[in-house]
């Protein structure tokens, strides 16, 4: 049995090393050299297996499954070896349209969202009951599924009878008309504004809970001192709510990579060429019955969300770094 | 004072963003299409709720409502069992042990699920999984694991130990501990946890679409998916599914507001 002394409630940490102090620090801060029950080591496995059977197993499947050529049905199939991945990455317009638009979308519904999201935060900060109720309102759409934020959405783009035009038509903006997602030059962003109002509420209630920790003291300092309302964010704000803003950045991303409900909802199953995103495009490689394929295709999925989360993290850093 | 006014300019505009679209819709189930198109805004002449009657019945909402209520049931509570469990054990194992239980389970947060879907559909086919309500509780639990382990363990490892402690001392066994004490200590994350359960498997769209062909075993979200293909503009229609999709979400929000935002918060920090 494994007696190093630990942290308690630390579980998953590395041991620590023993404690340098002469005196023994409170109880608290170590656990004794009594042992658990063996018993403790049955509690996880249910969920092991069934996690290593239906989850784990299948992930790495995927990479064999990816070099080879099979269609889902055939008893036979080849290995081909790395020509997918070849493939993907020197022939397939498509999946360079899908990576395409799912960067465009990433990009604009993190900048935008955050963005959005931060503002909101700050407005609605102070305690009072309209705010609360407020807040409540812009979390609201959070909760609707996809499906169904898609079809509400379809229906302010309608080129014909949708709301957007028709309220334009009726301020005398007959200008501003569009079809909107029917334009193919501009689909995409259109979904990401529906991305953007479905969950701006949610990272604003992560911004506000960010914003709560930052101490009142600081602010009086700042005020104090005579900063602007622009210092007092920039030198107080800011610093404190960079670890929130990481969160929601990275949160965003992936949450965009995922938009896939949105975009079946507002560009039809299969979506069309305009709004086909990665996630779209596998999806669309297994309805194909191109199972070896659209494996490859998400391996490429895989790799880029990893990319990008790195490259994120990095970016925070540095910013955090910078801020100080 | 200038910041005031721009305060609650961007405020009220923002709230009108809202409101309108989802009021327009609510309104728009009791029109008729020609009716929706006329006056959007308007109250409709009468709140005679044919377009629900039509939607459960001839469109067969009524039997995924039901599909995806079932499911529901057997996912939510098992995954909370499952994950607390193992939860409970990686709060209290010492060392390398919990860490190496806890970091296979939390890796699933990094694998997006386009990744693996198509093995896991050929295993649930071997097994017969395919078409079956069974298999969509299966897929639930499977990939909502990692989250659940994540947001669970979190909370039990802030757990004092010496509650652990004066339990075995009175000779309470590591089940008795966890049944008697983590669990219910650990409610309020539980019930966070549970919230966020839900609205994800509620709501979701891909395992149902791939695993389920059967019109009699389709889950609420792909019978609205349908929709888009049947009425292809015929809105209020669509609304009337949308909003029927959306009644127990928006009755657990309106009672559950606080737990709702914390369970759908705390699943964010996954990220």
């Amino acid at each position: 049995m494994n007696t190093t002394p630990t942290k308690p409630g630390t579980g998953h940490s590395p041991p620590q090393p023993p404690a340098a102090a002469p005196h023994p620090p409170p109880r608290r801060g170590r656990r004794s050299s009594s042992t658990v029950s063996p018993l403790l080591y049955l509690f996880p496995v249910p969920a092991l297996v069934l996690y290593a059977i239906f989850f784990a197993v299948p992930t790495f499947q995927a990479f064999q499954y990816a070099m080879t050529n099979w269609d889902g049905f055939s008893a036979a199939y080849d290995n081909v070896g790395l020509r997918n991945f070849e493939r993907i990455a020197t022939s397939d317009d498509l999946f360079r349209n899908a990576l395409t638009n799912n960067l465009k979308f990433v990009l604009v519904v993190v900048v935008f969202q955050t963005l959005f999201a931060l503002i909101l935060a700050i407005l609605l900060t102070v305690n009072t009951r309209g705010s609360v109720m407020l807040r409540a309102l812009f979390f609201f759409p959070t909760i609707l599924s996809s499906v169904s934020v898609a079809f509400i959405w379809k229906f302010m783009y309608d080129p014909n009878f949708g709301l957007i035009n028709s309220v334009l038509e009726t301020v005398g903006l007959d200008g501003l008309t569009g079809a909107f997602l029917g334009n193919p030059n501009q689909a995409i962003y259109w979904v990401a504004v529906t991305q953007v109002w479905f969950h701006a509420g949610q990272m604003m209630v992560i911004f506000i809970a960010g914003l709560q920790q930052v101490p009142k003291e600081m602010y009086e300092a700042a005020e104090v001192d005579g900063a602007s309302r622009w210092g007092r964010f920039r030198h107080v704000t800011w610093p404190m709510i960079a670890p929130a803003t990481a969160i929601v950045m990275a949160y965003t991303t992936i949450q965009s990579f995922k938009a896939f409900d949105l975009i079946l909802g507002l560009g039809g199953n299969p979506p069309k060429q305009s709004m086909d995103i990665l996630s779209t495009r596998i999806y669309a490689g297994f309805t194909n019955s191109e199972f070896g394929y659209a494996a490859a295709e998400s391996i490429y999925f895989m790799v880029v969300i990893a990319l990008i989360t790195w490259a994120q993290r990095r970016i925070v850093r540095l910013t955090q770094a910078g801020a100080q | 004072m200038r910041y005031r006014i721009g305060r609650r300019g961007v405020l009220a505009v923002y709230a009108v963003l809202i409101v309108v679209p989802l009021l327009v819709v609510f309104t728009g189930t009791f029109k008729t299409q020609s009716e929706l198109f006329s006056s959007p805004f308007g109250l409709p002449s009468s709140f005679d709720p044919g377009n629900y009657h039509t939607v459960l019945t001839e469109r067969n909402l009524g039997r995924a409502f039901l599909n995806s209520t079932l499911v529901i049931i057997f996912s939510v509570p098992i995954t909370l069992f499952l994950a607390s469990l193992a939860a409970y054990a990686i709060a209290r194992i010492p060392g390398w042990k919990s860490w190496a239980i806890f970091t296979f389970l939390v890796l699933g947060l990094a694998v997006p699920a386009q990744a693996n879907m198509i093995p896991q559909y050929v295993l649930f086919q071997n097994l017969g999984l395919l078409n079956s309500l069974t298999g969509l509780v299966i897929i639930n639990i499977v990939v909502t694991l990692p989250v659940s382990v994540f947001i669970l363990t979190g909370f039990m490892k802030t757990l004092p130990r010496e509650i652990y402690d004066a339990s075995s001392i009175d000779g309470a066994g590591p089940w008795n501990t966890y049944r008697r004490i983590a669990l219910p200590l650990s409610m309020p994350s539980v019930a966070a946890t549970a919230i966020f359960l839900f609205v994800i498997h509620w709501n979701d769209l891909l395992y149902p679409l791939l695993f389920i062909q059967e019109p009699s075993k389709k889950t609420l979200p792909v019978a609205l998916l349908d929709f888009t293909g049947e009425f292809l503009t015929d809105y209020p229609m669509l609304f009337t599914g949308v909003v029927i999709a959306s009644v127990p979400l928006v009755l657990a929000y309106l009672f559950m507001q606080r737990w709702f935002i914390s369970g759908m918060t705390s699943g964010s920090v996954k990220g």
